[in-house]
């Protein structure tokens, strides 16, 4: 099978997962207590059962579950998910607008726990009793059970008290001047701590990773013939050895994306980043459903995409794969 | 041509630590092979032919294990102890070297082209246009089709036989001066293994490489080799030229070995009780006795055998044994 | 490896105790795992028997807000409202160790039951199930399950249940991979060749031996779940009137820069908890799998 084909698949694939999104989404909005003309009534301080009728109505609340099934996933084929009561702007223009900051705070942290948790499992593997060897265990450790929000908080405290030099919230400067670079600058520096944060999870994950697939792939016949040809062990490791272990990474990596977009929920929260969790939680709080059942799909959305990606790049890497 | 080996190995002993103790995987082994010479080292499983093999590549795992003492030598440059980058360059260089299992001993997840044009391009100052052309033609020589298609072929897209040949064009792609062939058919069907011994046999007239021919099939020995060494639980029991060896064994080993290959044996009627195998295991090494390894199986044991380990000793010029019963018949 | 990489290590010596009594042994010898073992002890008597010593209403102000530790008598200090932190130490850890223990209950029995019929039957039922499974891992589970307590409401039920709803896949995935497995070995393709009924076979005979990385993944599900529901309070989506680590630290987020050590210290009691636990899941999977280990 060649890649297009593969691609095909897997986005049919990824479609079919979406509509099952949708449904779940209407399916939970419909079993919930309460629906959309509860909380117009509510907005317009109550309202009698006729009013009430009309709206339900008028928002084709009456029609059988099914109908109203096909009118939601038919709207948002159109990438019409609904309106906002609360922020009063249709809810696809509002995730539109937060999905870059989740997006790149979700991408930098990843790019950055995967080079350095890389670098660090490589580095422990070529020492399995060393130095290295011995911090990664531990950051393993620390990273699985340190709560997110937890070690956000305190390097806040810690940046904020001891080192200011990283702003600590928000994700740029109040006052808005200086050319495209300028303000690439200041984003960068507000993203600094957001991104540490979120990537020291999975920095932890990585490195542990890299190192327990690293030794198992040290101890491969093909690692013996890389020496036995004279290869320095520089090219061992990084070439010969690297290459194969990044499979399971890659694997990971992936699986791993859905609990990282989670973990972006909180660090936003923690750093005040304007992004599509701050966005979910808000319109919690406000009880904006259409809002938060957009951004749930637009979240599996990404998922999806990543997981394509992820297949691809994993078909790239190891050509038993490609071929099979 | 040079009248001195070679390759020489003398009284080389290798060391493992175990959790069970110290076990001797290499006790003073003294191995030549002179120039367009095939050596054969044959044994059963465990009986350290894969160590010594590895400890002329200076490739025998440590921990846990150690070269205890010893020399071995490549023409007069001394490999035990040689600084690391300086063996780096006779690895693949002078010495080339074929494993056993074709199926895991080439990176899956690089070409075969790419895998031999490394090696080139490590050990000899050319480009990458020339490297990838020296693997197509190094793949021409081992005979497999399509050379310049099958260079861009990854392993699995291989059989095991265009493997290992692929491991062999790998191994003699920088001309090596020695190739050790570490065991190259066993993992192999019984028709592929013949194909890759003639391609040994003639990649070897061709080029004069000398080849360390490591394996458990005295019948391969006899097809290839010129002399052999016969071991045992870390040690070698007998050794000489191939023909002689085959047709007077004196250590009761190598008779056993020879009973295993049918169309060696001499006088196959008499011996076809024992043709199936030789009973008994190989030894654990950390538990050896002072006596001779063999003992508990040997059908010729004495006394002696199992309180005094015997030395190699000269039965016939070139021809030497490590066995009582041997010796003894001598005197 | 080569036949001389083996310089024939002798069996490890025959000893005829239990397989129970082994595993036991096994752990011990597992000095990181015994200590969370002791640490995990420490915690729990420290949440359980800790309020019947320091008897202290946890919801009462107490003294000023911000009381730093130690002063005043106040060992861990006072939180916004002035009230004990150590109080609020024990009584939330009991909320946030049993909303994990039951989500983990939730989420493995979910993911059991998925995985141990997908593997059991294989074929179309396999595919569809892992389908399911796939489905739910693409969902973002911390805003999945915050949509759930905000559709539902927050309460400790519905919070139990949305964590336990969002966290069973990887369950599913060890419990089918060892049914695949399982389910090839003798002594079960002779008992599915004979008359056995299939639910007699999935959980009488398959489960029981799955069960060791099922209890290791278990475990690890305990540890996740706490850090989920602490999550989840820092949210503020979690019962406003039940106390837990979670919601400690979210309630007293505003005030971090004044009193950074209230949401610290919930915060390394979280971290030393899922790190007990965690320790003691390497000590069981070294345990449960010797195998796993001896390369």
């Amino acid at each position: 099978m060649g890649l297009g084909q593969i691609l095909a698949k897997r986005v049919g694939y990824g479609l079919v997962l979406l509509i099952a999104v949708l449904i779940l989404n209407f399916t939970l909005i419909t079993v919930a207590p309460g629906d959309v003309a509860d909380s117009i009534a509510g907005d317009m301080g109550g309202a009698d059962a006729t009013v009430m009728a009309e709206i339900r109505e008028r928002y084709g609340l009456d029609k059988p579950f099914l109908l109203q099934l096909w009118a939601y996933v038919s709207k948002v084929a159109f990438l019409d998910l609904g309106y906002s009561y609360f922020y009063n702007t249709p809810v696809t223009t509002l995730i539109l607008e937060k999905l870059p900051a989740t997006l790149l705070l979700v991408f930098s942290s990843q790019i950055l726990a995967i080079t350095v948790g890389t670098l660090l499992g490589v580095m422990a593997a070529r020492k399995p009793n060393g130095f290295v060897s011995m911090c990664v265990t531990f950051l393993s450790l620390f990273g699985f059970a340190a709560p997110v929000f937890w070690s956000g908080i305190l390097l806040i405290i810690a940046f904020v008290s001891i080192f200011p030099i990283f702003p600590v919230g928000g994700m740029s400067s109040a006052i808005m001047e200086g050319g495209f670079f300028a303000r690439a600058v200041d984003i960068a520096y507000h993203l600094f701590l957001p991104m540490v944060t979120l990537a020291s999870i999975y920095l932890a994950l990585y490195s542990r990773l890299t190192r327990a697939s690293m030794l198992e792939v040290l101890g491969s016949d093909y690692v013996r013939t890389a020496r036995a040809k004279g290869l320095a062990e520089n090219k061992v490791f990084y070439k010969h050895a690297l290459k194969n272990s990044l499979g399971p990474l890659v694997t990971v990596a992936g699986l791993q994306f859905s609990a990282v977009m989670s973990g972006a929920v909180v660090v936003e929260a923690v750093f005040n980043w304007p992004g599509l969790g701050t966005l979910a939680l808000q319109s919690i709080l406000a009880r904006d459903t259409p809002t938060i059942m957009g951004i749930l799909f637009f979240s599996s959305f990404v998922v999806i995409i990543v997981n394509i990606v992820t297949d691809i790049v994993l078909r790239l890497i190891d050509p038993r794969i490609r071929s099979s | 041509m040079t009248a001195g080996p070679l390759l020489s190995v003398t009284d080389l002993v290798v060391d493992f630590k175990t959790r069970a103790g110290n076990a001797r995987v290499l006790d003073h082994i003294s191995l030549d092979v002179k120039e367009g010479e095939i050596l054969g080292i044959v044994g059963e499983s465990g009986c350290g032919k894969s160590m010594t093999a590895l400890s002329i590549m200076g490739l025998v795992p440590n921990p846990p294990g150690k070269i205890t003492s010893g020399s071995i030598k490549l023409g007069d440059q001394e490999l035990v102890d040689m600084d690391i980058e300086a063996l780096r360059k006779i690895r693949g260089k002078e010495i080339g070297m074929i494993f056993q299992e074709p199926m895991t001993s080439l990176n899956p997840v690089f070409t075969v082209g790419e895998q031999i044009a490394e090696s080139v391009r490590l050990h000899e100052n050319v480009g990458a246009k020339a490297a990838h052309a020296r693997a197509v033609e190094m793949l021409k020589a081992v005979e497999i089709p399509e050379p310049e298609a099958r260079a861009h072929a990854y392993p699995h897209q291989l059989s095991g036989g265009m493997r290992q040949r692929v491991m062999i064009a790998m191994a003699l792609s920088c001309r090596p001066r020695v190739l050790i062939a570490d065991e190259p058919t066993t993992a192999l069907d019984t028709t592929v293994q013949a194909q890759i011994f003639d391609l040994l046999q003639n990649l070897q007239d061709e080029t004069g490489t000398a080849i360390v021919l490591i394996t458990h099939d005295m019948g391969a020995i006899a097809e290839l080799a010129d002399t052999v060494a016969v071991m045992y639980a870390g040690k070698i029991v007998e050794k000489g030229k191939v023909d002689r060896v085959l047709s007077h064994p004196d250590h009761p080993y190598t008779k056993g070995l020879i009973a295993c290959v049918p169309h060696l044996s001499a006088n196959p009627a008499a011996i076809s009780e024992r043709l199936m195998e030789i009973p008994g295991v190989v030894p654990a090494l950390t538990d050896l006795g002072t006596g001779c390894a063999f003992a508990p199986r040997c059908s010729e044991v004495i006394t002696k055998c199992r309180t005094d380990s015997p030395r190699l000793f000269e039965t016939q010029p070139e021809h030497k044994a490590a066995c009582w019963v041997a010796q003894k018949e001598m005197t | 490896m080569s036949d001389t990489m083996q310089p024939a290590q002798p069996e490890p010596e025959i000893q005829s105790t239990s397989p129970l009594r082994e595993m036991v042994s096994m752990f011990m010898r597992n000095y990181a795992a015994v200590a969370g073992l002791v640490l995990l002890i420490a915690i729990v008597l420290f949440v359980f028997v800790g309020p019947l010593i320091h008897r202290t209403d946890p919801f009462e102000m107490v003294w000023a807000p911000f009381t730093f530790p130690g002063q005043e008598g106040f060992l861990l200090g006072t939180d916004y409202l002035g009230r004990d932190i150590l109080a609020a130490m024990m009584v939330g850890g009991q909320v946030s160790m049993a909303i994990g223990l039951a989500a983990a209950l939730v989420s493995v029995i979910i993911g059991v039951t998925v995985g141990a019929f997908a593997g059991y039957y294989g074929g179309v039922i396999e595919e569809l199930l892992m389908r399911f499974t796939e489905f739910f891992q693409v969902l973002p589970t911390l805003l999945f399950s915050m949509v759930i307590v905000a559709l539902f409401g927050a309460s400790l039920l519905t919070v139990t249940l949305a964590i336990g709803v969002v966290s069973w896949t990887a369950v599913a995935r060890v419990t089918r991979s060892e049914f695949l497995r399982i389910r090839e070995l003798e002594y079960v393709a002779a008992a599915r060749s004979g008359s056995a009924r299939d639910l007699y076979l999935i959980f009488k005979v398959i489960l029981p031996n799955a069960l060791p990385p099922i209890v290791v993944q278990a475990n690890l599900m305990v540890g996740s779940a706490i850090l989920f529901e602490a999550a989840l309070s820092f949210l503020g989506l979690s019962d406003p009137n039940v106390m837990s680590w979670g919601q400690v630290i979210g309630s007293n987020r505003p005030y971090i820069l004044d009193a950074g050590f209230a949401v610290a210290i919930p915060g390394f009691a979280i971290f030393l908890t899922v790190l007990a636990i965690s320790l003691v899941g390497d000590g069981l999977n070294d345990a449960l799998n010797p195998k796993l280990r001896q390369r």
